[in-house]
């Protein structure tokens, strides 16, 4: 065989694996969307789920899906973009405290979900009496999403050129005002982005919730904002089944007789939901750019 | 024979420890003022010394060039001068700017460096609109009407010949500038800034060629009001718009003189082999 056939043939083969890996995706798609759209309409997106007759909904899965996100990422955005600022920022290279820092968020990165789900129930369940409730799957999945976004965050800081930074401190600036008014406008556009494809993964995540916000969904008053009150949607103190465990838990013990077509059309939902954090990502991340930048 | 003319020979093979005086110019300190000059200086990488030699005065409204072959230490000696080196690498030694020394620990280096302001290699425009490039670093000191703030964009732009280009989209991204107008911009931004001395890293070397002339015309223009001290690559330019020109090598200041006399007779033979390019 000459060079040119091999070289033919070693393509070939790099785009059949590459292809390979979009078809996995595609196949599970198609597969989860036929059988879960059919199911779908807003009266299944809207209306409390029904343990025991046909026709329930996942209305209140799907918002505590999105409040528990929207909380997890309060509590885990500052944290890790503060950390990131000095890993990336102000960290020496080399230093003992530094590669601690990094294993630290290295090894919390790879911890199983449901060890991280244990560990919530057992700290913040059941020694810190918070009960199965949003605030406890809240801080579970911030245990689960800092060191991912950590990363990325880190990863945006160091996209832009030190030329900012020289820029900046010879123009008289402290390293803080360069952090703040130059480098990180500069990152908004990718830091956005991170979150966003971040905040998919959370959405979809069970295992660390299963045993701290709980596995069963109050129906709740939605005229009701008050935060403390249990049957407010925004109280953090109440248990909250979200749309994943709601899939996982109608699996494994739900007796309702929909129990595939809620199931598929849950999927269908929740995996809907992620690509649209995944594609929209993106697109967030360059009309943010477009506007901090004017370029 | 007369020793008349001898001291003009080059002197052969000479790499001297450190220069004895008759290689490096001993400014008049009472017939030229002097804006900045440095004592000792020496800078060390970790246990490296990239810079043993170098006590320079440089003289007020004149242009000083800093040529040397790369890894001579020239570019290392012109970041120590606004302690752009800190953090980066040792730098000990005397930097003296209005009777101060500027090298040590109680000097506030942010506001030092709004004094002695500096342009380096690469053009570095921030992600903002051309007029928020040059007002931002004004703001974050002080309290500017807006009038203010037009007027000093306006000059700036106008000494750093670029006003014309852009007068009429101040408020579109400095990123979309081409290299010479973003290095123009970037040259604006540090005159806003109302620096004594102005610190040039290579600053024409990623221009084209007429870029990079008329960015020679616009610092002839600036030197009337600054101090400026440019390392170039570039013998002709350091030739073209000098008033002094210093000569690096592995390190050290081989010579220091006026420019023409530099270019024309050098008095070290290895200044002689660099302008003339034989060297290595």
């Amino acid at each position: 065989m000459n060079a040119k056939t091999a070289d033919k043939v070693a393509t070939g083969v790099i785009y059949a694996i590459a292809g390979s890996v979009a078809l996995v995706l595609f196949a599970m798609l198609a597969f989860i969307l036929v059988r879960g759209l059919p199911h779908l309409s807003w009266h299944f997106l809207t209306s409390a789920a029904r343990s025991f007759e046909a026709g329930g909904g996942i209305g209140i899965q799907l918002f505590n899906s999105f409040y528990l996100l929207i909380l997890a990422m309060l509590i885990s955005f500052p944290i890790a973009l503060g950390a990131a600022i000095y890993l990336n920022e102000y960290a020496k290279k080399n230093s003992l405290w530094v590669s601690i820092v990094r294993t630290s968020i290295e090894v919390m990165s790879s911890l199983p979900s449901v060890v991280v789900g244990l560990f919530g129930f057992l700290i913040f369940v059941v020694k810190f009496k918070l009960g199965f409730s949003i605030l406890s799957g809240a801080i579970a999945l911030t245990i689960f999403n800092l060191p991912i976004l950590t990363r990325s965050i880190e990863t945006s800081l160091s996209q832009i050129p030190n030329l900012q930074r020289e820029a900046g401190a010879a123009l008289g600036l402290s390293r803080f005002e360069t952090v703040i008014h130059i480098i990180l406008p500069a990152s908004v556009p990718s830091i956005v982005t991170g979150v966003v494809i971040s905040a998919g993964r959370v959405f979809g995540e069970a295992a660390a919730l299963i045993y701290t916000a709980g596995q069963s969904a109050p129906t709740l008053d939605f005229t009701d904002w008050n935060p403390f009150n249990m049957a407010s949607p925004l109280s953090p103190f109440r248990p909250a089944e979200t749309l994943a465990v709601h899939i996982w838990k109608i699996n494994s013990e739900g007796i309702m007789p929909d129990i595939s077509e809620v199931s598929a059309g849950a999927s269908a939902v929740l995996i809907i939901v992620v690509l649209l954090f995944n594609f929209s990502a993106r697109r967030l991340g360059q009309l943010l750019y477009k506007k901090l930048t004017k370029a | 024979m007369t020793k008349k003319g001898q001291d003009l020979k080059p002197v052969s093979d000479f790499i001297p420890d450190k220069a004895p005086d008759r290689f490096i110019y001993q400014m008049n300190e009472d017939k030229h003022e002097v804006a900045l000059k440095t004592e000792g200086l020496q800078v060390r990488y970790g246990d490296k010394l990239a810079l043993s030699e170098g006590d320079l005065s440089f003289e007020r409204y004149k242009i000083t060039s800093l040529i040397g072959a790369s890894g001579s230490g020239k570019s290392t000696f012109l970041r120590s001068l606004n302690r752009m080196n800190d953090g980066v690498a040792n730098v000990s030694g005397k930097i003296i700017y209005r009777d101060l020394d500027i090298n040590s620990k109680d000097i506030d280096v942010y506001e030092m460096r709004r004094h002695i302001g500096m342009v380096f290699q690469r053009p570095n425009p921030f992600a903002k609109s051309i007029y928020e490039n040059i007002t931002f670093p004004l703001t974050r000191r002080g309290k500017y009407t807006k009038n203010q703030l037009d007027e000093i964009v306006e000059t700036t732009l106008k000494q750093a010949a670029l006003w014309d280009q852009v007068k009429d989209e101040l408020d579109k991204s400095a990123l979309a500038l081409s290299g010479g107008q973003a290095q123009r911009l970037v040259i604006a931004r540090a005159l806003a800034l109302k620096p004594d001395i102005l610190l040039l890293d290579e600053p024409s070397s990623a221009l084209d060629p007429i870029s990079s002339a008329q960015f020679e015309e616009t610092l002839l223009e600036l030197k009337k009001y600054y101090t400026i001290i440019i390392v170039t690559h570039n013998m002709q330019q350091a030739a073209r718009i000098s008033d002094y020109t210093a000569f690096f090598h592995q390190g050290k200041v081989i010579e220091y003189d006026l420019t023409r006399k530099i270019f024309t007779r050098p008095k070290v033979k290895l200044t002689n082999d660099y302008i003339s390019g034989n060297f290595g």
